[in-house]
């Protein structure tokens, strides 16, 4: 549990008044708190919080009176759902197969050989978060990337290395891409 | 809404939608490359260069090209820009205006007159070679307004069903059409219609499956995003058959387009009265629920996807029994793919005889397929079935970059690599299944020369060993050990002798996995070591040279 995290008692609003637990009590309810809207759950409270902290998990967990076990496994089994907080900027490169063949493999090497860091990790300063998308459904402009959530397509080595290092260069704000 | 109304409406809205129009596609490839901002900049320039009559500017679904986008087409003349940018705007409206106006006075601009694309509808194969019925109204109709479908007849073919047909006659049509599940494994539709319809009265499911998982596919996420009331309007029919109340669209997570616009559609339907309650006041209900997918390739198989919509792991379970009996919470459940739904409205409207019409002997009707890949056009095309892959390779594809095409793979995970040699072949279910590949969702990648294909079956193998569920043992760790022997091939460190286990392996693990993720993960290896043998061949450690040692 993080520190300065705190328990969330039956279900009720955060005590601290943050809005978004408000939020999500609310689509919680609107399932009439029902088991098995268990995944409906945790897709609005990773896009509430960014990630699904482990308190949130039993908050979740008993809303719902489910076993926490339970909630746990259903958050781990999904790629979509992350339970470390991402990096401020977002790089995901596509390894569909459109984009495998179209050299996906080097532009995930670049990145990784910019930012020192693998598929699936955050840099150590929290500036970058690098991963790979199994499809984004974007073939025709195949190799595609993600780029704080935008997705570019047409992507080369030299271009791509470019763009994520001016990333890493603007730590705070999201740059154009 | 009664059918004097829809009709009404319908014929309202036909007018507004075949008068002179700008149509840019704000969906998919195009809206990565910027098409939103092409509209946005369209409009302002209409404004700004005060037309009179003002033009009409929409923003449709996918037309097909990708790798040209953003696409932008003048309407009726049906003339077609590429690439077009928001710079692009001012001389772009003015030539549209010309088109339209021909009597009008001179260029507004002096700047030389914008290039229509060399890719006209009317004449390139890409798009004379298709044949449009899932895709009608795509690249057409916008998909955030549920007029423009009525425009197109749609939801004709629901209050046909509800007023003129009983739940058996429609599972009648659907069969004599021959319709196969589009989903790739190639059921008949109506077998599996009337199996469900069969089952004691009492809660019933359908269930639309919009898990494309397959990389390289993305034809589902274009009907969703182009269409959306196509494949509601199929699940609607297809509930009334089978005598459903309940319906569930299960949609990818990663398609945040396509749910939105499908969110916007479901409201739309439920206000006019079209899903909910008494639909078309006839007593029949049908309510309609999205549930979002959280990036899971196992999901897409249908016992797997119905754990998923009930709140758990997508875990598949053994079949028997079929969905068709037990399936969601227990109750019959009706499952079928995004493209299956989205030909149900057509067939109902025109009869399964005109469907019988179109395809081949064994397989009906047409198919959209995802062409990308190495290729020089990539896209959506929607084909007759039995259309041959050199037609749609070569002709429609515009062929491979520089050089010749190696082979297309199709069918994703599940598929095969086809060798050019047998372009020739037509695309129907049963030829491609002969050739060690499938039809699969519709996923085609084309390969160049430059490809090796040891390493193509290595990347596939490597997504089933990552997306297995785990709950079965030849799956989760025959994957694993079929990635690492494709591994040690790439690196030059087999013998021969790992060929012959390669392929034991592949063989066990298709034979005693207990869904289609494991039973159809080897596909891209045997197919590759049928078809390109030789290429694992010059891979393979030279015995006696004493520099290899196993790990």
């Amino acid at each position: 549990m993080s520190e300065g995290s705190q328990t969330i008692v039956d279900g009720k609003p955060h005590p601290s008044g943050d809005q978004r637990f408000r939020v999500l009590e609310a689509t919680m309810k609107r399932h009439q708190y029902q088991p098995n809207s268990l995944i409906e759950v945790l897709h609005k409270a990773q896009e509430l919080f960014g990630y699904l902290e482990r308190d949130i998990l039993l908050h979740i967990a008993h809303s719902l009176k489910l076993p926490p076990s339970q909630v746990y496994g259903v958050a781990t089994f999904y790629h979509f759902f992350s339970l470390t907080p991402s990096g401020r900027h977002t790089c995901v490169v596509c390894m569909g197969t459109a984009c495998f063949v179209k050299g996906a493999a080097s532009l995930l090497s670049t990145v990784e050989q910019i930012a020192h860091i693998q598929a699936g990790e955050t840099t150590q300063d929290g500036g970058l978060s690098l991963s790979t998308a199994r499809c984004l459904g974007a073939c025709g402009s195949a190799p595609a990337v993600v780029l704080d959530g935008q997705v570019v397509g047409y992507q080369t080595s030299e271009n791509l290395g470019q763009q994520v290092t001016q990333m890493m260069d603007h730590p705070q704000s999201k740059v154009a891409t | 809404m009664d059918l004097q109304e829809l009709q009404t409406l319908a014929e309202r809205e036909q007018e507004i939608l075949d008068a002179p129009c700008i149509r840019c596609c704000t969906v998919g490839g195009c809206l990565s490359a910027n098409a939103l901002a092409v509209k946005e900049q369209i409009e302002v320039e209409i404004a700004t260069q005060d037309l009179n009559p003002p033009m009409q500017v929409r923003g449709v679904g996918c037309m097909g090209l990708c790798s040209r986008g953003p696409l932008v087409r003048l309407d009726p003349a049906g003339i077609l820009y590429d690439q077009v940018t928001p710079e692009d705007a001012p001389e772009l409206v003015h030539a549209c205006h010309k088109t339209l106006q021909p009597h009008l006075p001179k260029a507004l601009s002096n700047s030389s007159p914008l290039q229509p694309s060399t890719y006209q509808p009317r004449h390139h194969p890409f798009f004379t070679l298709q044949h449009p019925i899932v895709l009608e109204n795509s690249g057409h109709i916008d998909p955030k307004e549920i007029k423009d479908y009525m425009a197109q007849k749609g939801y004709l073919a629901l209050y046909q069903a509800l007023y003129d047909m009983t739940p058996s006659d429609v599972i009648d049509q659907i069969t004599q059409s021959g319709l196969r599940g589009r989903g790739g494994g190639g059921y008949p539709t109506g077998l599996k219609w009337s199996t469900v319809a069969k089952m004691p009265p009492g809660q019933k499911y359908v269930i639309c499956n919009g898990d494309e998982g397959d990389p390289g596919a993305f034809m589902d996420r274009s009907v969703l995003e182009s269409d959306p009331h196509r494949v509601l309007e199929g699940m609607a029919i297809a509930a009334y058959a089978v005598g459903a109340n309940q319906g569930y669209i299960y949609i990818r997570g990663e398609y945040p387009l396509a749910i939105n616009h499908l969110e916007t559609a479901l409201r739309q339907a439920r206000k006019q009265g079209l899903l909910g309650s008494q639909i078309f006041e006839s007593p029949f209900d049908f309510r309609i629920d999205i549930r979002i997918g959280a990036g899971a390739f196992v999901c897409g198989e249908e016992t797997a996807l119905m754990a998923s919509i009930e709140g758990k792991r997508g875990l598949p379970h053994p079949r028997p029994p079929y969905p068709a009996e037990s399936g969601l919470w227990g109750c019959p459940t009706l499952i079928n793919n995004v493209e299956t739904f989205a030909n149900i409205a057509p067939i109902i409207r025109n009869g399964a005889e005109w469907f019988v019409g179109i395809g081949t002997d064994k397989s009906k009707g047409t198919k959209v397929f995802s062409l990308a890949g190495k290729i020089q056009n990539t896209g959506l095309i929607e084909v007759p079935m039995g259309t041959s892959l050199r037609q749609i390779v070569e002709q429609m594809g515009g062929g491979v970059l520089d050089g010749s095409a190696k082979a297309v793979q199709t069918g994703g995970p599940s598929g095969g690599c086809i060798p050019a040699h047998a372009f020739d072949t037509p695309v129907d279910y049963e030829s491609l299944t002969r050739l060690g590949s499938i039809m699969g969702s519709g996923g085609m990648i084309v390969m160049d020369q430059a490809t090796n294909m040891v390493d193509v079956a290595r990347f596939f193998m490597e997504f089933c060993m990552e997306e297995s569920c785990g709950k079965c043992v030849p799956c989760r760790a025959g994957t694993v050990q079929l990635y690492q022997l494709l591994t040690k091939i790439c690196d030059g460190k087999a013998r021969k002798e790992d060929l012959e286990s390669l392929n034991q392996l592949c063989e066990m693990v298709k034979d005693t996995s207990l869904c289609g993720l494991g039973k159809s993960a080897p596909n891209p290896i045997l197919s590759t070591l049928r078809f390109f043998k030789d290429e694992y061949l010059t891979l393979m450690h030279n015995e006696g040279s004493g520099d290899y040692h196993p790990p």
